[in-house]
């Protein structure tokens, strides 16, 4: 797993980063880079773009062409990029609460037009940077700032979100098994589509210390039990099912790319080309 | 006796829905409005507070809530800050044009990009024209106190708009100080239950929002110009009520050592309190220097600023935003209003404290100390780095 060319690709001036001490937010950041690295991608030909809240400050300790959007709407900064330079690979990374709160619209248009970008959820069902507010990921029960009864909100699963909304490639890794979300990542940037990483990580400032979970590692290991891998998980009975996340590749299909779509059947006609 | 507390701006706009008895709160977490409504939907949900809190994805949303809520009956609040407040823009024409006295708080930051929390007014001066009325205040006091006076005049049936009520990033959102409670019971009679003339109702029905052609449209229009000309004394009367009930005496405008002074910086919020400070230093000194702090904004208090400003020999005007190509907004509000007058005093418009830098009284010595040097025809910028 150690990779030492992952500071390649990092400001490390800009290091240590600002992230809480037990934060998953840095393991999912770190095995970005290295599947990144391993697919030997050139990093000027990588656009990398975020939202706001604690994973929007992702983009400013890696070394690419990077662009930090407002709050929801970094897919459609990332549509304005992948359709003026289709040749730039564009890599957005979200939070739960802007990716499918305030830019829950944005998400599930993105996945219908199977625009070529690789959205990373980095998935810690809170919000985190403003204070604790419960997300649409949030689990029943859970206690937030906004919930201190529990939350009463059912949550959305995004794997099923991304994969209804018509997604190419759809995944679920976590920040505890970190080989697996090396290889996941690998192949959802290669692939060639919308593709889709749910990343469960943790919060231990303010999901973990509010539902018995204060220390960093109660909060991954919290992960750790809650996943379980798609083949497990495909023979495990409803009860068993119940609280448990599948991990791995639900969808990677080849299917029709939106910039080259519009290319051929728009721009070509408009310009009068065959 | 009544109770004191030291709370901070954000608690004290919260404690100011709570003794307003909101009946729904709608709102979306930003920085650095958060604590304002991680406290409420806490008194929500132990019972403190009567209230339903509905938690909703987006800014937008929470004011689109607000509005519906106000439209069956409901006193309702929220609260944002700069991008939110920016998200809501169209809702903020919303609640004007459907007459809906709904209120909320905004935190001033500064807008991205480059990304920033700090204060600054242009989030919310920027929406002036939408028809809200605001008020700038300079202390946690006058935030809590705000909340039931803005639900008073925004309820008023010669007003029925909505009000927002603005508290600077940080040096009052997050910043302690010492708040006299007011007792409930007190409050209530003060601000008696709402009871809108209109609203929607299976046994009365109405319809809201119904497309209106050219016939009607601008007579709407025109009304909400007097609900703004009619405020002015709306608010007068329900600040002088207040003053009878609560001891605490809040005007349009608020004046200090104007009255014989040469030299009037005006300006509004924090930068307006710090000023006092530098005011009392010239004044130590034999400069005839006062200040003209704006409470309200909109509705633009234009009697009054001619009436301070009328015998100033100079004129000076602090802005913490700025509109690009024009300049300071408080600047063209003050000049616009002397146009027409008799005082032709020089008017200096200064921007200083963008992003939140801070506004120290040496920044204000040196503002007086400019407009002695400066051309007004200039926009003068305090304190830029080369």
């Amino acid at each position: 797993m150690y990779n030492e060319n992952i500071f390649d690709y990092m400001r490390t001036e800009k290091l240590p980063h600002i992230w809480c001490p037990g934060c998953g937010h840095g393991i999912i950041t770190a095995s970005i880079v290295r599947a990144i690295s391993n697919l030997k991608l050139d990093k000027n030909n990588i656009a990398f773009v975020s939202g706001i809240g604690c994973s929007g400050r992702t983009p400013g300790y890696l070394d690419f062409n990077t662009l930090h959007t407002t709050h929801g709407r970094s897919l459609t900064f990332s549509t304005g990029i992948k359709m003026a330079k289709p040749k730039l690979k564009v890599i957005n990374v979200l939070g739960d609460g802007d990716a499918l709160a305030i830019g829950g619209n944005h998400f599930i248009h993105a996945c219908r037009r199977n625009i070529d970008i690789t959205a990373i959820i980095y998935n810690n069902s809170i919000y985190g940077m403003t204070g604790g507010q419960f997300s649409p990921t949030t689990p029943d029960g859970f206690i937030a700032s906004t919930t201190p009864y529990g939350n009463c909100d059912p949550s959305f699963d995004v794997v099923k979100l991304a994969s209804a909304a018509g997604a190419s490639f759809v995944a679920r890794g976590d920040a505890f098994h970190v080989l697996q979300l090396d290889k996941i990542l690998q192949k959802a940037i290669d692939h060639k589509g919308f593709s889709v990483v749910d990343v469960l990580t943790t919060c231990p400032t303010q999901l973990g210390r509010r539902n018995k979970m204060k220390k960093p590692w109660e909060n991954l290991d919290y992960i750790a039990n809650q996943t379980v891998s798609i083949k497990k998980y495909e023979t495990m009975s409803e009860n068993e099912k119940q609280g448990k996340f599948p991990i791995g590749i639900f969808i990677e299909e080849k299917r029709d790319e939106y910039v080259e779509t519009y290319t051929k059947r728009v721009i070509n006609k408009a310009k009068g080309r065959k | 006796m009544s109770k004191q507390k030291v709370m901070m701006g954000n608690h004290a706009l919260s404690y100011g829905a709570v003794v307003s008895k909101v009946n729904v709160i709608s709102a979306y977490p930003i920085t650095p409005q958060t604590q304002v409504v991680e406290l409420l939907s806490e008194l929500c949900s132990n019972g403190a507070l009567d209230s339903e809190f509905i938690k909703v994805e987006s800014e937008h949303s929470a004011m689109a809530a607000c509005i519906g809520a106000s439209a069956v009956g409901a006193r309702t609040f929220t609260a944002t800050s700069a991008q939110g407040l920016a998200l809501m823009h169209e809702m903020l024409h919303w609640a004007v044009g459907a007459r809906t006295p709904v209120v909320m708080g905004n935190i001033n930051r500064s807008m991205g990009p480059p990304w920033t929390i700090w204060s600054e007014q242009t989030d919310s001066l920027s929406q002036r024209d939408t028809g809200w009325l605001q008020i700038y205040a300079s202390s946690n006091q006058e935030v809590y106190d705000s909340v039931p006076i803005a639900f008073k005049i925004a309820e008023h049936k010669k007003v029925q708009l909505p009000v927002m009520v603005v508290l600077d990033a940080f040096f009052l959102s997050h910043t302690s100080e010492n708040v006299m409670m007011m007792d409930l019971d007190k409050a209530e009679t003060y601000l008696p239950k709402y009871k809108p003339k209109h609203k929607l109702d299976v046994n009365e029905p109405y319809t809201f929002g119904a497309l209106t052609t050219p016939e009607w449209y601008y007579e709407l229009r025109y009304k909400i110009q007097k609900a703004h000309e009619n405020a002015i004394s709306v608010i007068e009367e329900a600040q002088s009520e207040f003053k009878d009930m609560f001891g605490r005496e809040y005007g349009l405008v608020e004046e200090y050592k104007t009255a014989d002074a040469d030299t009037i910086l005006v300006a509004i919020s924090t930068a307006a309190s710090t000023a006092k400070d530098t005011v009392d230093e010239l004044r130590e000194k034999g400069v005839k220097a006062g200040l003209l702090r704006l409470r309200f904004v909109r509705p633009f208090p234009f009697k009054k600023v001619r009436e301070v400003l009328s015998s100033a020999k100079k004129i000076l005007v602090l802005d913490r935003n700025l509109s690009p190509g024009i300049g300071g907004i408080i600047f063209q509000e003050i000049k616009s209003a002397m146009y027409n007058e008799s005082n032709k005093a020089p008017i200096y418009g200064f921007i200083a404290g963008l992003g939140g830098r801070d506004i120290t009284t040496e920044t204000i010595h040196n503002i007086f100390e400019e407009a002695e040097k400066q051309d007004p025809k200039n926009i003068i910028w305090m304190e830029v780095k080369a």
